[in-house]
């Protein structure tokens, strides 16, 4: 890996699926290039390929064809361990559904990617209440998820994201699942981690508000990137 | 690892009822085994206990010959009775053993004034009551001198005592065997119930005495014993070449030693244990298909959760071990439960009914545990291995 090149090279990226006899093409051959400290918003109707090129470029998944760079790694070369290790290190997930752990506390479901990354369980909580103090909810720590609201479920969600401090954060649709008035405060929240952190963030996105307070939009259309720029006007 | 365990023990506290009723089938199956073998080790080790009982390093020799040494009376075919002198040679020649009696079997009726008693009749000598374990209480055991003068003397049995006399003194009475008369000279101490057989049922006379009651000019057997444990061999040696060379090299005998009997029966209990084992582990393998059958459950249920897991960076072989461990832990402590129940219900049998032979040896508590543990195992892999080969994306995606 070398800190010099983008964080990430996407170059004529296909992912297609059979279905029986059928070929879904997801992906039909997408490239961009994202540096470190962006901050991206992927756009898109429904059906477009946003979930299918986030799991890309999170590692869960590799190209069909094409090739896909992450901090200098080739994905598609690597095997499941790697890969593994890769999204442990480099990336953080927030999910539209939060997808914490249940019965499990707060500050655990933070700690849980620490636990993957070998570091001890003293150090785990500790790294883990600072990650929950840096999304604000630091006393709320010993809750599990069904004693939190939606929003302060997603502020886990988003501290076990960053508590690798990961050079990368994928959230697919973060605020889906949430009234405006708190989305506005999780975007606010991936902006401050963005200014904050040095951290890079992609988030897929069908509101086209938080769309626009994005400096670069890539838009998806079946499979095919038609727009990568600032965010278009009118959406 | 310790922390795993403690993963695996709270995922399981989710769900404390599915966990019990998972564990059940496993707690079955271990009690089961439990108590059978424990069952099987009791009746083996009471074996032994009332075998060893009767004397130690004990020898018989019986009219006939087998060829593989075993369990019964020998072929009688080359049959050449035992005779009185063949005890007297013995006890004479033999240096590796520790004394002989003859042995004449008989039964009849004993009769005192009007009160009788079918019983067994035994005609032994002096050093019967020594190899055998079986002592006078009061008055005298048969001695030399009535082997000699083929006296009509008797010694009697606690039980035979009881239901002829009640509590009159026999010593010195007169009492009708077979319809000899016979002078009482002793009473034997208590023996109690050995393998079903009243060791107090019965009645000694002389050998000599009893091959004239019953009209025989042979013994039954001879009984006795080698000195030690060691010199068994040696004294089944030297008993051979002694009655051998008094019948021209001919080998019309068997010697069976307690030894060849206490393995015989060794190997008998031994099965039986095994064959209840086999049942048991039966319920075991039930108890491990209900095991993987949950964990198969569970599994689904957790999709997402094993998405979320391997979008954080966890291994295949972490989601292995993950839901391996979980299987492990419920089985392994039903497998506890199970035998802690056994063990306790073991100690009430030992406590209200201390006549049922049963033993908990330290080595069915480790072939539950263990067979618990692999039980778990077993029927982990299967889940666990699904669990670890789903694909990420599809984990996530899983509604
Ligand atoms: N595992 C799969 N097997 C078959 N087809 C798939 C699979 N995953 C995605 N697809 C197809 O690929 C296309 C893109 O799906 P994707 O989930 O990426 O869309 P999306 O842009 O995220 O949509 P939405 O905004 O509704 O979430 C869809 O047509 C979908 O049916
Ligand atoms: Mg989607």
């Amino acid at each position: 890996m070398s800190d010099a090149g983008p964080l990430m090279e996407v170059s004529a990226l296909e992912r297609s699926f059979t279905l029986g006899e059928e070929e879904v093409r997801a992906l039909r051959g997408v490239s961009f290039t994202i540096e470190r400290g962006e901050y991206v918003a992927l756009i898109g109707p429904s059906g477009s390929g946003k979930s299918t090129m986030m799991y890309q470029l999170g590692c869960l998944d590799t190209p069909s064809r094409g090739t896909y760079r992450l901090a200098g790694y080739d994905v598609g070369q690597l095997d499941d361990d790697e890969l593994a290790a890769l999204r442990n290190r480099f990336i953080g997930f927030v999910f539209q559904s939060f997808n914490l752990l249940a019965r499990t506390t707060a500050v655990d479901n933070v700690a849980l990617p620490l636990r993957y990354a070998g570091v001890g369980m003293r150090e785990r909580r500790e790294r883990a209440r600072e990650a929950l103090d840096r999304v604000g909810l630091g006393h709320r720590w010993d809750h599990p998820p069904d004693r939190l609201s939606g929003g302060e479920r997603q502020r886990v969600a988003i501290a076990r994201a960053i508590v690798t401090k990961p050079a990368l954060l994928l959230c697919d649709e973060p605020t889906g699942n949430l009234d405006q008035k708190v989305g506005q405060e999780i975007v606010r929240l991936f902006e401050e981690l963005n200014s904050d952190l040095k951290v890079t963030v992609v988030i897929v996105t069908h509101d086209p508000a938080m769309a626009r307070r994005a400096r670069r939009n890539l838009k998806l259309v079946d499979g095919s990137l038609v727009h990568d720029g600032p965010p278009l006007e009118g959406h | 690892m310790l922390e795993h365990f403690i993963s695996a023990l709270l995922a399981l506290s989710a769900n404390k009822l599915r966990a019990a009723l998972t564990m059940l089938g496993v707690v079955i199956g271990v009690l089961a085994v439990t108590l059978l073998v424990s069952v099987g080790d009791g009746a083996r080790a009471y074996l032994n206990n009332t075998l060893s009982g009767i004397g130690s390093n004990l020898l018989s020799v019986m009219p006939g010959r087998t060829e593989t040494r075993g369990f019964g009376p020998p072929a009688q075919g080359l049959a050449r009775p035992l005779t009185m002198d063949d005890a007297h040679a013995l006890a004479r020649q033999a240096t590796t053993i520790r004394g002989v009696s003859p042995m004449v079997q008989g039964g009849g009726a004993v009769r005192f004034r009007n009160r009788q008693r079918d019983t067994m009749v035994l005609g032994v000598g002096p050093a019967f009551s020594d190899l055998r374990n079986m002592h006078v209480d009061t008055g005298e055991f048969v001695r030399e001198e009535d082997i000699t003068s083929r006296r009509r003397v008797v010694v009697l049995g606690r039980r035979v005592v009881q239901e002829l006399f009640g509590d009159e003194s026999p010593l010195g009475q007169s009492i009708r065997i077979a319809g000899g008369r016979f002078r009482v000279i002793g009473v034997m101490e208590p023996k109690g119930r050995s393998l079903g057989f009243d060791l107090d049922d019965l009645v000694f006379i002389p050998a000599t005495a009893a091959m004239d009651l019953f009209g025989l000019d042979h013994i039954s057997q001879l009984v006795t014993a080698a000195r030690s444990k060691e010199e068994t061999s040696a004294a089944i040696l030297e008993i051979e070449e002694v009655l051998a060379r008094r019948r021209n090299g001919e080998r019309s005998f068997t010697v069976q030693s307690q030894e060849d009997l206490l393995k015989t029966f060794g190997a008998i209990t031994g099965a039986m244990t095994m064959v209840l084992l086999a049942i048991a582990s039966i319920s075991l393998v039930v108890g491990g298909i209900g095991i993987m059958n949950i964990m198969l459950v569970s599994v689904r249920e957790r999709t997402r959760e094993i998405g979320v897991r391997r979008a954080v960076g966890a291994t295949q072989r972490d989601i292995l071990w993950q839901f391996l461990l979980e299987s492990v832990v419920i089985s392994t402590i039903g497998g506890a439960v199970g035998l802690s129940l056994g063990a306790t219900i073991i100690f009430l049998v030992h406590r209200f009914a201390p006549d049922v032979p049963v033993v908990l040896s330290p080595w069915i508590a480790a072939v539950a545990f263990g067979s618990s543990f692999v039980t778990g195992v077993v029927s982990g892999v299967v889940p666990a291995r699904r669990a670890a080969r789903l694909d990420p994306v599809d984990a996530l995606r899983y509604e």
